[in-house]
């Protein structure tokens, strides 16, 4: 790293940051639940554990520079400002989803908040963020396109390919390797022939380390670092977070490959409660300011949920809405290849 | 001699297939991620990694395109890789490997070397999982020359099936549902093996011919139920692989009922359907009494809403309606 160390963010902002790492703790705690209720399909993947990499890294960004993620996104999506509403009503399928109910959980978007989605195949949206830090180039901006992945990810040939072309056409993108060590029930040391992802950037000259990503003031720090490289420097970066998540793979994964020790060791040291303890060290926010806050978020996951439920589903007569931006007819549905 | 048959599940006939060859043949082994610590994404590998150790029975990082090539040098040197790719989905990302190398290296270099590999992968949709984890890209394979295709509907296909292509000397791609893992049946013995190119009589009947493969079989043999409860008898062919087609079984069926209704998971264009009936066409003309009908997947990407879900992909009342659409343009006698 170079440059001086930014900043510790003023009280204000640190409050606001822990209150974004409650919020996603609460609103996956509340997904988990509607799942087991049947109220959730598909794949639901919880990112309890990673929200000081979450909310680290949307905070050291600005709001208009191109983020993408993967399957395990709602996080990035709360970090960004969308509506829980919005979030919780496409987990539940419902037209009031931020994705109108096409995407579900491992696929949302908020274009407006230049959140450009999460994917459901590994590695599958690195390029994409290598495009858009082409296209902020391209278009003379000064924006950074982030892109998070996570170490089983980095095993894809594509992701060589974008280090690569990143390294080349410096490109103004941040490589985020959230190494949460396992990918699905393989821990990395049986997937990986060197256990450090970053060294893989590093090779295609782009600058690159690796920070504790449990702590959430030393993701900030160096997704703000990595930002400015690309942004002022244009120069690609390459940040890998030490993580861990704490439930299986996904809602089915019974999770019976861990060691039991080995999730206590790591939820010793909570993202959340850490982050509390200096707050509280700090005398920047009372317990009461707490509980207050989180009382505040346990209403706004409340609202949300209640609000997804209570929305209507979708008309299956827009079953055939939007497969084209610019349909070929005047009314594609009117096709007699498409169903109903 | 073979042993008693009894009922197990789809999951369970693929692991035993698997464990026999890999008994009765030390150059078989298999590949994939998570199959065997974890024992398989659908538990389809439970106990291998126990039972034949690291060696032969290999978890891989998350490189499809990666291993699924070694898997081809692996047989060109004579080895007979059993290669799990975790869904079809991701298959894509392999694409080049299957395609441009599997289907070809055989015939490119003048019958030099043969690719004795399997490719297994489940696919299929119905779980809710979204536009990029709901493929039945059964119709790409199918078109590729090269490839052998297998698409076992029963328990007791996806045994015989497996077995057969684990001892095939060309690349078969077996496309398996992750929608029948649970499905129960009999199943034989270890000298269970089924040839590749013969079609099954799933219902027998008179009044149409309905051809579905894979879970569009279970579909299909709903439809037929509902069809006699109002007096069609409807009969259902289960093709059981593509490449090779037994267009024979099917062509006779339909000579026979002078209707035909196929019906794909996949997509309309260019598909299954639309391959299977064009073949029939030409084959059977003179017999039709009506146009060959088509079931399809709507021409979209899978939505994740249920309702949208269900929408889009074939049920009875769409085969249902299909058959009496074939049955209402017959000309009154
Ligand atoms: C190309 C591809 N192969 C396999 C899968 C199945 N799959 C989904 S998530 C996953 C593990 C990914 O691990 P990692 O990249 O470390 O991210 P994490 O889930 O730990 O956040 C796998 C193998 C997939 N979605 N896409």
């Amino acid at each position: 790293m170079s440059g001086s160390p930014p900043p510790v963010p003023p009280p204000e902002e640190m409050r606001e940051i822990f209150r974004a790492m409650t919020l996603i703790r609460r609103f996956e705690e509340r997904a988990a639940e509607e799942y087991m209720a049947g109220r959730v399909g598909g794949f639901l993947h919880l990112a309890i554990g990673e929200e000081a990499a979450i909310v680290g890294t949307v905070s050291a960004l600005r709001p208009d520079d191109p983020l993408t993620s993967t399957y395990r996104e709602h996080g990035q999506a709360l970090a960004r400002g969308t509506d829980p509403r919005a979030i919780m009503a496409e987990l539940l399928g419902r037209a009031t989803g931020i994705c109108g109910g096409r995407g579900g959980s491992m696929h949302l978007m908020d274009i407006e908040r230049s959140f450009y989605g999460g994917y459901g195949i590994v590695g599958g949206s690195v390029p994409l963020a290598l495009g858009l830090a082409w296209a902020a180039r391209y278009s003379g901006t000064d924006r950074v396109s982030v892109t998070m992945f996570g170490e089983g990810a980095a095993g894809q040939g594509v992701v060589s390919e974008c280090f690569n072309m990143a390294g080349l056409w410096d490109l103004p993108i941040v490589f985020l390797i959230l190494n949460n060590q396992y990918s699905m029930g393989t821990p990395v040391e049986r997937a990986a022939a060197v256990e450090d992802f970053y060294p893989r950037a590093a090779a295609y000259d782009i600058e690159s380390w690796k920070v504790d990503g449990m702590d959430v003031l030393a993701v900030r720090a160096a997704l703000s670092e990595a930002a400015r490289l690309a942004r002022d420097e244009r120069r690609p970066a390459c940040v890998e977070l030490l993580a861990y998540r704490y439930k299986g793979h996904s809602m089915s994964d019974p999770d019976t490959v861990r060691a039991a020790e080995e999730k206590e060791r790591w939820k010793a040291r909570d993202p959340l409660v850490t982050f509390e303890r200096v707050l509280l060290g700090e005398g920047i926010i009372d317990a009461d300011a707490i509980a207050a806050m989180q009382a505040e978020v346990d209403e706004v996951v409340d609202d949300a949920t209640t609000f997804a439920r209570e929305s209507p589903e979708v008309p299956v007569s827009e079953l055939a809405d939007d497969v084209y931006a610019q349909p070929w007819n005047d009314d594609p549905r009117g096709s007699a290849l498409m169903r109903p | 001699m073979s042993t008693e048959a009894r009922d197990i599940t789809y999951r369970e006939a693929i692991n035993q297939a698997l464990r026999e060859e890999m008994q009765r043949d030390e150059s078989v082994f298999l590949m994939g991620e998570d199959i065997g610590h974890f024992e398989g994404a659908f538990k389809v590998t439970r106990g291998l990694l126990e039972e034949f150790g690291e060696q032969r029975v290999v978890d891989t990082p998350i490189t499809e395109a990666g291993f699924t090539g070694l898997g081809i040098g692996a047989a060109m040197a004579g080895l007979r890789p059993v290669i799990e790719i975790m869904t079809v989905n991701f298959a894509l990302v392999a694409m080049d490997q299957i395609v441009s190398n599997a289907s070809k290296v055989h015939y490119m270099f003048g019958g030099q070397v043969p690719v004795p590999m399997v490719i297994r992968m489940p696919g299929g949709a119905g779980h809710q999982l979204s536009a990029q984890h709901s493929h039945s890209l059964d119709a790409v394979f199918a078109q590729v020359p090269g490839l052998k295709v297998v698409v076992p509907a029963t328990p007791e296909d996806a045994k015989g099936l497996l077995k057969t292509a684990i001892r095939d000397d060309d690349p078969v791609i077996v496309l398996e549902s992750e929608g029948l893992y649970g499905k129960r049946g009999p199943v034989g013995g270890e000298d269970h093996l089924i040839p590749f190119g013969h079609a099954v009589v799933r219902r027998p009947g008179r009044d149409c011919t309905i051809i579905a493969h894979s879970r569009m079989v279970w579909v299909a043999l709903a439809a037929a139920e509902q069809l006699a409860a109002q007096g069609v008898e409807a009969e259902v062919i289960d093709p059981r692989t593509f490449r090779p087609l037994d267009l024979d079984t099917l062509a006779g069926s339909v000579r026979r009922t002078s209707r035909a209704v196929v019906v794909d998971e996949g997509w309309p264009e260019c598909g299954i359907a639309a391959g299977v009936a064009a073949h029939l066409y030409e084959a059977c003309f003179d017999w039709l009494d009506a146009p060959i009908g088509r079931v399809n997947s709507a021409d979209v990407p899978m939505p994740y809403a249920k309702n949208l879900e269900q929408a889009a992909i074939p049920q009875p009342d769409d085969v249902v309606a299909a058959v009496m659409a074939t049955l209402a343009r017959e000309v009154p006698r």
